[in-house]
C-alpha cells in the first residue's frame, strides 16, 4: 500500500493569525461564536464563547448541511451557495465558504444583526482565503515530506489493541 | 485525508462504513457505541428515516487519547445503503481514510453486494482514490442466517485483489471489532 502524507496540517503560526483574524470579526459583528470547520466534517478551531453543545457532532453536521447544499446548487444550475443562513427564534447561524475548503460557522442572538454579520463576514472570508490559500500551498509542497514519527503509529497500534482488542 | 492539527494536537481520520441498504452498517456502529468506554466515544448521531433507515449517515467519533502528545481520534460514518442515495454516499466518502464494506452474506442479496461495491468503486474514484490503494476492509456480515452464500464465493464475487476479510454477526458484535482494529491499524500506518 503506498504511503500518503495527510492531506494538510495546520500549524500553530496559521492558528494565531486564525484566531486574531476571528476573534477581530467577533469584537466588530457582534456574533457569539465563530467555528471553522473542513469540507470533511473536521473542527479546526473555535473563537468566542466557548459552546456548550458537542462541537465534533456540530462540525460533522455543519459540513454535510453545506455540502448537501453544494449539490442542491447545482441542480438548480448555480456553481454554488458560498453562504446560508438559519434563523432560529434566539440563536442563528450564518455558513460561508472559505477557499472551496474550509467552512466558516459563525453564531449570533439578537445582539447583532444578518446585514452586519454579511458585511463583516466578506472581509473575514477574503482574508482567511488568502491565508488558506498559502497554507494549502505549503501542504502540499511538503507532501510526503512530513510525517508523523514512527513511534507514534506503534503506540496508537497498541492504544487500537486495548480500545477495541478483546471483546 | 486525515488533518494534522499540529496548533491543537489533534489527528482525526475519517473511516467510512459502506455497503448495500440493510446489510448492517448501522449495526456495526451501534455495536461500537454501545461497547467503548463512554468516555473514549462522543455522541452518536443518526440522520435517519422514520422508519430508521439511515438517510444521510450516522457519525460516531472514538478518542484513542493522546498520543505522543496528538489527540487521536477516529471518526466513523456509515452511509445510506439503498441505491437512490448515491449523491449522499459521495459526500460522505469526502476526505475518507478508511473504508468498511459491510456485505450481506445473504444469497438473495448477491447483486445488492456486487452492485454496491461498484458503486464504492466509482465513487471513490471520483476522489482520485481506489480501494486497492487505501485501507480498505471487508466484512461478510449475517454469517448466522441460515441462507448464506459460502465465504469462499462472496470473495470470488468481491474481493478478488484479497482485501483483509472478516466474517461477523453484528447483531451480537462477532466480528465488529476485528474490522475496526484492521482498518484502524491501516489507516495509522498511512499516516507514519
Amino acid at each position: 500500500m503506498p504511503r500518503q502524507a495527510a492531506s494538510w496540517s495546520f500549524e500553530e503560526q496559521d492558528a494565531s493569525r486564525i484566531d486574531r483574524l476571528l476573534e477581530s470579526f467577533l469584537y466588530e459583528s457582534n456574533a457569539r461564536c465563530a467555528l471553522l470547520v473542513d469540507r470533511t466534517g473536521q473542527l479546526i478551531t473555535i473563537a468566542g464563547e466557548r459552546p456548550t453543545f458537542d462541537s465534533t457532532a456540530f462540525a460533522s453536521l455543519a459540513a454535510a448541511d453545506f455540502s448537501a447544499n453544494d449539490q442542491l446548487a447545482s441542480m438548480i444550475g448555480e456553481q454554488e451557495f458560498s453562504s446560508l443562513f438559519h434563523q432560529g427564534e434566539r440563536e442563528s447561524m450564518y455558513l460561508a465558504d472559505v477557499a472551496r475548503r474550509v467552512i466558516l460557522v459563525v453564531l449570533f442572538d439578537d445582539r447583532a444583526t444578518l446585514g452586519m454579520i454579511r458585511i463583516k463576514t466578506r472581509n473575514l472570508v477574503r482574508e482567511l482565503g488568502i491565508l488558506f490559500a498559502q497554507l494549502f500551498e505549503r501542504s502540499a509542497a511538503r507532501a510526503g515530506t512530513r510525517r508523523l514519527e514512527t513511534a507514534w503509529a506503534d503506540d496508537a497500534e497498541d492504544e487500537i489493541d486495548r480500545l477495541f482488542g478483546s471483546r | 485525508m486525515s488533518m494534522i492539527n499540529y496548533a491543537s494536537r489533534e489527528i482525526n481520520c475519517k473511516i467510512v462504513y459502506y455497503g448495500p441498504g440493510l446489510g448492517g452498517k448501522t449495526t456495526n456502529i451501534e455495536y461500537v457505541y454501545d461497547k467503548v468506554a463512554p468516555e473514549t466515544r462522543g455522541k452518536l448521531i443518526s440522520l435517519a428515516t422514520e422508519t430508521e433507515r439511515t438517510l444521510f449517515f450516522d457519525f460516531l467519533p472514538v478518542d484513542l487519547g493522546t498520543i505522543r502528545g496528538f489527540k487521536t481520534r477516529f471518526h466513523l460514518y456509515t452511509v445510506p445503503g439503498q441505491v437512490y442515495y448515491n449523491a449522499s454516499r459521495k459526500l460522505i466518502l469526502k476526505g475518507v481514510d478508511g473504508v468498511v464494506f459491510v456485505a450481506d452474506s445473504q444469497i438473495e442479496r448477491r447483486d445488492a453486494n456486487v452492485e454496491s461495491m461498484h458503486n464504492l468503486y466509482d465513487n471513490l474514484a471520483e476522489h482520485g482514490l481506489d480501494p486497492r490503494r487505501m485501507p480498505f476492509v471487508i466484512q461478510y456480515n449475517k454469517r448466522d442466517l441460515p441462507n448464506t452464500s459460502s465465504v469462499t464465493e462472496l470473495e470470488q464475487e468481491l474481493n478478488p485483489t484479497s482485501a483483509v476479510s472478516f466474517e461477523a454477526v453484528a447483531t451480537r458484535g462477532a466480528g465488529v471489532f476485528d474490522t475496526l482494529k484492521a482498518v484502524s491499524k491501516q489507516v495509522i500506518k498511512q499516516l507514519s
